[in-house]
């Protein structure tokens, strides 16, 4: 009986266009993701599901947490600078031209505007440390509108005049923040007539 | 002089395996954390405050209305209808779909059978209450399609409520 021979045919493949495909994948997306600022006030929002993402551009941004601390944010650099300009016209304080370079870049900050200049001055993981800035004041003093009041203001104006659009508030509290601290931020915003702002959360998986 | 044995013309194999592996590895990485970092915004409208007539409040029907406070320890207390006389209520009831849903579901379909008009829910969340209390009683309206609620201040006989339902 003749024997049957069968022919073994080699498992290996070849992987270099496999290779190929997955590296370039990989380098667009190494490329698309957007490097995670570290926050100086990280917060831990509560989940919801709502399935709307926060715009990139054109959005205050609010932190509440750590017991009441206030956290202001803008989003982009120019807008960053014509606020602070608007501002040190309001206290009669100078920035120089670093300064307002400095503090373009700052993803948001939380000290009173006196101490503003020492934060600028210091870098970012310096500033970011835990329980270094006390927050923005947000109650107001005397006849006085609180200073909470006037960077949202000034940030306002800033977005208007830059990119000629409404900006977008956003509140971003910690889940564990008592609600009198969110009061007295929707009190200013309502204040100045923003009734529309957006909460952050979390997704949550629908149950 | 003597010869290297180079063996012939061999082709130089390198296994791709594990690179292709550490590739796709990374790519997953990238891929979960460009959509997932995202965070998600949740749209609230405040009732507009005026501040020159600061009595102009408005008038809710009592049998289209519900109440519902916010309390400490994560528990909501509700009521129909007004404080002095509620149709129904107050009652102590907890968050989720085994708590307040349901009851916000039920409600919806009696006024609108009743009424023909929508339910309006009237958010009042004590000081006890935290930040995730609102956004889960507003998520709750999101998923029971409450369309008409809005939030607003307690007052000092709610607070009593509260405090008489051991949940301030």
């Amino acid at each position: 009986m003749p024997k049957i021979k069968v022919k073994r045919a080699s498992t290996t493949i070849d992987m270099t266009a496999m290779c190929d495909v997955s590296f370039l994948l990989l380098t667009f997306f190494i490329l698309t993701a957007t490097a995670r600022q570290p926050e100086p006030l990280p917060v831990d929002t509560p989940a919801s599901t709502v399935q709307i993402k926060v715009p990139d551009t054109d959005l205050g941004t609010i932190t509440v947490g750590d017991n009441g601390k206030v956290f202001f944010g803008v989003a982009g650099p120019n807008i960053r600078i014509r606020m602070l300009e608007r501002m040190s016209e309001k206290y009669s304080v100078g920035f120089s031209k670093q300064e307002k370079e400095r503090f373009s870049l700052m993803e948001g900050f939380g000290v009173p505007f006196g101490n503003l200049k020492q934060i600028i001055a210091m870098d970012n993981t310096e500033r970011n440390k835990k329980g270094l800035q006390p927050g923005i004041p947000a109650d107001s003093v005397g006849n006085n509108p609180s200073e909470l009041h006037e960077w949202i203001i000034a940030a306002r104006y800033a977005t208007k005049e830059i990119d000629n659009k409404e900006m977008r508030v956003a509140i971003k509290g910690d889940a564990k923040e008592q609600y009198p601290a969110i009061r007295k931020v929707i009190d200013i915003l309502q204040g100045q007539k923003i009734n529309k702002f957006s909460l952050v959360t979390n997704l949550r998986e629908a149950d | 002089m003597a010869e290297l044995n180079t063996g012939g013309k061999q082709q130089p194999r390198v296994d791709l395996t594990p690179m292709v592996d550490l590739a796709f590895l990374l790519i997953t990485f990238f891929m979960l954390t460009t959509t997932l970092a995202k965070p998600h915004a949740m749209d609230v409208a405040m009732p507009d405050k005026d501040k020159e007539n600061k009595d102009d409040n408005l008038e809710l029907a009592d049998n289209r209305s519900m109440t519902v406070l916010l309390g400490a320890n994560n528990k909501i207390a509700y009521y129909m209808g007004q404080l002095e006389k509620p149709l129904e209520g107050p009652t102590t009831v907890d968050y989720g779909k085994s708590g307040i849903r349901p009851i916000l579901l039920k409600k919806m379909k009696d006024v609108q059978a009743a009424t023909g008009k929508g339910l309006i829910v009237v958010i009042r969340p004590s000081d006890n209450s935290n930040y995730r209390n609102l956004v889960d009683i507003l998520d709750e309206m999101k998923i029971v399609n409450a369309t008409q609620y809005m939030i607003g201040d307690i007052s000092n006989p709610e607070v009593d409520l509260l405090k008489s339902e051991g949940i301030y």
